[in-house]
């Protein structure tokens, strides 16, 4: 059974298709890269996914419940989880705190509670500490925790807000260019973190990467996307060697 | 780097609450030694309802990152309702018991305002919503000014055009009479309660910041888009952070009530000047500086009173002292030269 379904997902605006009959299988445990040119609608995808845009058509299935057109933060709670292309940290919250807002919809206690300091507030406030710490030793962020998140170096900005989607234990993590301006020693960081992620938490994965040696050395399989429709789906090895992802990408 | 975390927090916390018992301690021995003048005696409360003002204004403009103008509205909600109660119930109940519940009273009927307003209100952001909530707090202003309420044996009478249309009885007795307010509010304000009712608005407010809401509702003035994909709920906790803000302002605004003997609803108190002033006590004191706004707002409700003698030169100075102080809190130099003298402390201590 596949963990993500898509059908059929369709989205315009104006008059320009941005994503056109988009169709996706990802099983449990998978780690699925989602390619393309600039442009090509993979970020669109995972608005759609994750609820910020509604979809025209189509249908989005995660573990057989229908999410489409669910509210975002209904789709977090329903288990997708995401990060951003442009780095969007809690900036003036510490490096702690950002991952403890990620575990505020499995840790509470009401707001009564909190401003009376009763015994659950401390309780639960003792355990969310505790989880917070915990993934931020997986990213080895453990030594920064009290560091405002717009004072870590980049790298580890975006190691941050993977481990803030993970906070609210997702079914599904969407990454949306990850390795995006990581050098080459970042990048092959990443990687190890990526599959570790996977490995450790059992998590599924589907990331937007432009970074070849990213895609090709983690992706199990592959979605290409050019002017929003599919252009191949397959294997890694066999996506990247088709002559029409070539064509796609560098031109005739 | 800036760091931070919870033993310093609550040291921080700490200082602020001291802070305040400290400086209600000196007014005191000031008092008990009558080193102080009337003019300064009848500064005390208003202080006290200023610093909450500034306080549950930092609420919404440092913690939930909302410019909001409209806030003396929710002081004047406040000080309507928290005086009308007390003028229907006065000599029924047992003074304090009265009082304690007049203030409840303006802190539920401010904060149900602040909900009623936000819902639309909280949809804009930036300039937008500053706008909105300054036309919000002159309609209260202006409605309140117009409202027309008696009491006799039938019971409760409502008009908007004049006390004659209350038709009340020969008996009858009317309780807010438009533009001339409501007169005759029982004296209950004091200093004491005032210092009191700081306390518990700073207990409330450092609490929520500290807490699971209070990430929440920071996490959204962050990056509301973030907060959203990891579950967070915008409006709930936007509405929130507005609605405890309202209603602080609403409990400032019955002890003014129970300060003055006429409380009418004019420009000079409850309309935008007084917002914009409340604003200003805010920015100065430090966006999110709850410690800040206190220092501030005792600060410049003091000067324009210490500065009297010199006239006209009065709101020059007052004038000047803003900008210094703005320079002296935000420019970054001075902010290099604090951090600056922080790292050379801390240094030194490390050294011992």
């Amino acid at each position: 059974m596949a963990l993500l379904e898509v059908k059929n997902l369709t989205i315009s605006f104006g008059g320009l298709r941005a994503v056109d009959d988009f169709n996706i299988e990802i099983k449990k445990g998978q780690l699925y890269g989602l390619i393309g040119p600039n442009g090509a609608g993979k970020t669109t995808v995972f608005n759609l996914l994750t609820g910020v845009y509604k979809p025209d058509e189509g249908i989005i299935r995660l573990e057989d419940r229908d999410i489409t057109g669910l509210k975002t933060i209904d789709i977090n709670k329903a288990g997708i989880a995401r990060t951003f292309q442009n780095i969007r940290l809690f900036k003036e919250l510490t490096v702690l705190d950002n991952v403890k807002v990620g575990l505020h919809n499995h840790y509470p206690y009401s707001t009564i509670e909190g401003i009376l300091r009763l015994p659950k507030y401390h309780k639960v406030e003792k355990e969310m500490n505790e989880r917070a710490m915990e993934l931020l030793k997986v990213f080895e962020l453990d030594g920064e925790a009290d560091y405002l998140a717009s004072n870590l170096p980049y790298g580890k900005q975006r190691k941050l807000e993977i481990a803030r989607a993970l906070a609210t234990k997702p079914k599904l993590l969407l990454l949306d260019e990850p390795a995006a301006g990581m050098n080459p020693n970042e990048t092959g960081e990443l990687m190890d973190t990526i599959r570790f992620v996977r490995d450790k938490f059992d998590m599924t994965i589907l990331l937007i990467e432009h970074d070849m040696k990213l895609v090709s050395g983690i992706c199990e399989e592959l979605t290409v996307l050019n002017f929003g429709r599919i252009l191949t789906q397959g294997k890694t090895g066999t996506v990247l060697n088709d002559p029409q992802v070539i064509t796609a990408y560098l031109g005739e | 780097m800036k760091k931070m975390n919870i033993t310093k927090t609550t040291k921080n916390n700490l200082i602020t609450y001291l802070m305040v018992l400290l400086a209600y301690l000196a007014v005191q021995m000031l008092l008990l030694t009558g080193n102080i003048s009337s003019l300064m005696k009848g500064l005390l409360v208003p202080l006290c309802i200023y610093v909450m003002l500034a306080i549950s204004l930092n609420l919404t403009v440092g913690i939930l990152g909302e410019l909001s103008l409209g806030h003396a509205g929710f002081m004047c909600v406040g000080a309507f309702s928290g005086a009308f109660f007390s003028k229907c119930m006065d000599g029924l109940m047992p003074d304090s018991l009265r009082f304690l519940a007049a203030l409840l009273i303006g802190a539920a009927v401010a904060g149900i305002f602040g909900i009623l307003i936000g819902i639309p209100v909280l949809r804009l952001k930036g300039d937008y919503l500053a706008i909105v909530t300054l036309a919000f707090g002159e309609i209260i202003k202006n409605l309140v000014n117009v409202l027309y309420i008696g009491k006799d044996k039938n019971g409760f009478h409502f008009s908007m055009k004049d006390s004659i249309s209350l038709h009340l009885d020969a008996e009858g007795q009317v309780i807010v009479n438009g533009a001339q307010g409501i007169t005759g509010t029982p004296h209950d304000a004091s200093f004491t309660i005032g210092i009191i009712l700081i306390f518990i608005s700073l207990f409330i407010i450092l609490n929520l910041i500290n807490s699971r809401d209070g990430r929440a509702i920071m996490s959204i003035r962050d990056n509301r888009i973030a907060a959203e994909s990891i579950g967070i709920n915008i409006t709930k906790y936007k509405l929130m952070a507005f609605s405890i803000s309202a209603s602080i302002a609403g409990v400032a605004g019955v002890l003014y009530a129970h300060n003055l003997s006429t409380l009418t609803a004019l420009p000079k108190n409850f309309g935008y000047n007084m917002s914009i002033m409340i604003l200003v006590f805010v920015v100065l004191g430090g966006i999110g500086n709850i410690r800040g706004s206190i220092i501030s707002a005792i600060i410049l409700t003091l000067l324009p009173e210490l500065l009297r003698g010199l006239s006209d030169y009065r709101m020059l100075i007052y004038a000047i002292v803003l900008i210094a102080m703005m320079l002296l809190n935000w420019s970054p130099k001075a902010i290099e030269w604090k951090e600056g003298l922080k790292r050379h402390s801390k240094k030194e201590k490390e050294v011992k």
